[in-house]
């Protein structure tokens, strides 16, 4: 009896535990449906348009069928054209003509405008023959847009990821560099890194000595200046950043301080500026470095830094070899932390930065917004979400940073 | 910042230089939000001291045109609606989150906390994006939803922590003496973490109150919300009015999570009280 009772009394226990953790995890389905519904599947969404791309295969399917006939590479035979010129009309009269055009422009420079002239001869009698579309359309009697067009008709594509690195796929199936008045992605990422990484470094200037000093004072004072440091953390970036609009001006408060200072004889243009645009985000990210170091240094034991000073260190050597180490993760931490969210700004290069000082987020933006080019949005993105994740697991796996701590 | 026993000259001169460095970053940090203030009661249409008098007729701009009435109105409404939601889903996941049984816990905290680190640009991008296929952009609900998403950590994290001093032997007493799960939850668990919800309440509010790129991404010209209008304002023609908007959202925020923090404060210290 009892032989048969045990497993059956397992059976329970399991099923029993199984219940257990589900009803937690139903608690929490309904905020993970959500975040499912209106967070994960909105950026899928956004980074698949990066990799998937079917217009010119949706535009071209005769073509598409004509040209695995006819194998040889570069210009192909008469078939060829007499297939694409009945796709051209067909998109022609379903007027997907301007959606196709603007697709294969961003592959082949130039081909909008003539495969709008080729459609409307396609469109009309008798069929034009492979001389009169070359005729019309110069690109289609070259060998590199027949790659491009080849390239184009497969649904998955690697194009707009390689070109947010300024790569693309040369005629020798290799990958190289796009040439240099195309190249403009690596100056971007770079210009976001470099402003990022000044940014950091100005915000831990500043932050680790006021946070020594904040753990070293009395405790209210320590408690006035932590208020201090929450008000700015509190107001939201749009007012920060209109707050330095207004002080950045040519007329602003900070050209009249320093005239006053006489650090400067002319009025500075510091609106439109790099250097406008470091000064607010310094002032808006300093927090966010400085809260990390603070909530390290009050761990920090003062009798270990009595006894190195006891044992005979220089006042130096005991900040170097015992201070130093013991708050280097909250420095880490508070840095990373600052130089992640500064990969992502996007207001305040808008309003303060100049036409030289967008970031990628402004690029990504502007290609939904004005370029109506959203897969190059969509390449955009996934780097910068890479790069960003990438450094969060780094900064929880590593630094143990837990935001679960903080403000 | 107290010198050592028997400080010498260059120590002195140290401590000095730390402090003067520090009054410094401090001027630096509090100053500047605080300089759209008097200039919001400027009587001149100008950004520039000193004053040409004082008046509140930027004020009367903000509050009383129609333009910016309706954008007030947008963020009070859309704020609400974020608000009610990202509470109520927040508190209970961070229920969810607080019994020790939860599973793959590792991965689903840092789920969670993924909308604030995310860049907001790729989140309201890729809403716009998916809202439009399903017919949601352009809808006080998309816009709700999505403040929803971006709000939502901030519950979790202020109920989780009121939550981490909560004794759950309480939980069991009342099924014990015949509460049903719901009337325990509502009779002794709620009161008890009411400042921590009411906390993450006033932090969700204020994240979708200040936020402004998915909002500039989703509403159409009906839908416009006050940091919008400000934003739109800053771009194109930059006037006083702006620093009367910028006053009173900024007020408002800080109102709102001094309240929160002396509320969580509170549920730290009922929680403490409890465990003793």
């Amino acid at each position: 009896m009892s032989s048969i009772a045990m497993p059956t009394s397992r059976a329970t226990i399991s099923a029993k535990d199984h219940r257990d953790s589900l009803r937690p995890l139903a608690l929490a389905a309904p905020l993970l449906l959500l975040l499912l519904f209106s967070f994960g599947a909105p950026i899928v969404a956004l980074l698949s348009r990066a990799v998937y791309e079917p217009t010119i295969a949706n535009a071209l399917p005769n073509t598409v069928a004509a040209l695995r006939l006819d194998n040889a590479a570069g210009v192909p035979a008469e078939p060829v054209f007499v297939a694409l010129a009945a796709d051209l009309k067909q998109a022609q009269a379903a007027g997907g003509i301007y959606e196709f055009a603007k697709t294969l422009n961003a592959r082949l420079p130039g081909a909008r405008s003539q495969m709008l002239r080729v459609a409307r001869l396609a469109g009309q009698d008798p069929k034009p023959t492979k001389e009169a579309m070359i005729k019309a359309a110069p690109l289609l009697g070259e060998e590199q847009s027949w790659t491009a067009i080849r390239t184009g008709t497969n649904r998955f594509t690697s194009f707009f990821l390689l070109s947010a690195f300024d790569l693309r796929w040369t005629d020798q199936g290799t990958i190289g560099a796009v040439s240099a008045d195309q190249a403009v992605f690596t100056r971007v990422f770079g210009r976001t890194f470099l402003i990022a990484t000044l940014v950091t470094l100005a915000t831990l200037a500043l932050a680790f000595p006021l946070a020594y000093v904040m753990t070293n004072v009395r405790p209210v004072i320590a408690g006035i200046v932590l208020v201090l440091v929450l008000l700015p953390f509190w107001t939201s970036i749009l007012v920060r950043t209109a707050a330095w609009t207004v002080i950045l001006q040519k007329y602003g408060l900070l050209n009249d301080l320093l005239l006053w200072l006489g650090m400067t004889s002319d009025r500075l243009e510091l609106m439109y500026s790099r250097t406008g645009l470091i000064i607010a985000m310094t002032h808006i990210q300093l927090p966010f470095t400085l809260l990390p170091i603070y909530s390290v240094m009050r761990s920090v034991q003062p009798s270990q830094l009595r006894a190195a000073q006891s044992l005979g260190g220089r006042p130096f050597t005991v900040f170097r070899r015992v201070y130093l180490p013991q708050v280097m993760p909250g420095v880490l931490a508070g840095c990373l932390l600052t130089f992640i969210l500064c990969l992502g700004y996007y207001i305040t290069p808008v309003l303060i930065g100049g036409a030289s000082d967008q970031l990628i987020s402004n690029f990504i933006a502007n290609y939904v917004n004005v370029e109506l080019n959203w897969e190059m949005a969509a390449a955009l993105s996934f780097v910068l979400l890479a790069s960003t994740l990438g450094l969060y697991v780094v900064m929880t796996r590593y630094l143990g940073l837990d935001l679960f701590k903080m403000g | 910042m107290p010198l050592s026993p028997y400080p010498t000259n260059a120590e002195r001169i140290r401590v000095a230089a730390l402090w003067f460095w520090c009054v410094l970053v401090l001027i630096f940090l509090v100053v500047p939000i605080f300089v759209p203030v008097p200039l919001s009661f400027n009587s001149g249409s100008f950004f520039t001291f000193p004053l040409a008098g004082l008046s509140t007729r930027w004020y009367e701009v903000v509050l009383g045109t129609p333009r910016w009435r309706a954008a007030i109105g947008n963020s009070l409404l859309i704020g609400l609606g974020a608000t009610v939601l990202a509470t109520f889903l927040g508190t209970l996941t961070a229920i969810g989150l607080s019994d020790p049984k939860f599973p793959a816990r590792r991965f689903v905290v840092p789920l969670l906390i993924s909308p604030l680190i995310v860049p907001v640009v790729v989140t309201a991008v890729g809403t716009y994006l998916f809202y439009a296929r399903i017919g949601l952009a352009n809808t006080y609900v998309g816009i709700i939803l999505a403040h929803t998403v971006l709000a939502s950590p901030f519950v979790v994290v202020t109920v989780g922590a009121s939550l981490s001093g909560f004794d759950r032997n309480l939980m069991r007493a009342t099924s014990i003496l015949g509460a049903k799960p719901l009337t325990g939850f509502l009779r002794v668990m709620l009161p008890l973490i009411l400042p921590g919800v009411l906390s993450g309440a006033a932090f969700a509010f204020v994240t979708s109150f200040d936020e402004v790129v998915v909002a500039q991404f989703l509403a159409n010209a009906q839908q416009r919300t006050l940091p919008l209008e400000m934003f739109t304002g800053l771009r194109e023609q930059l006037s006083p009015a702006i620093t009367a908007a910028a006053t009173l959202m900024m007020g408002l925020s800080i109102l709102l999570l001094i309240v929160a923090n002396l509320l969580a404060r509170r549920s730290r210290q009922n929680a403490g009280a409890l465990a003793e």
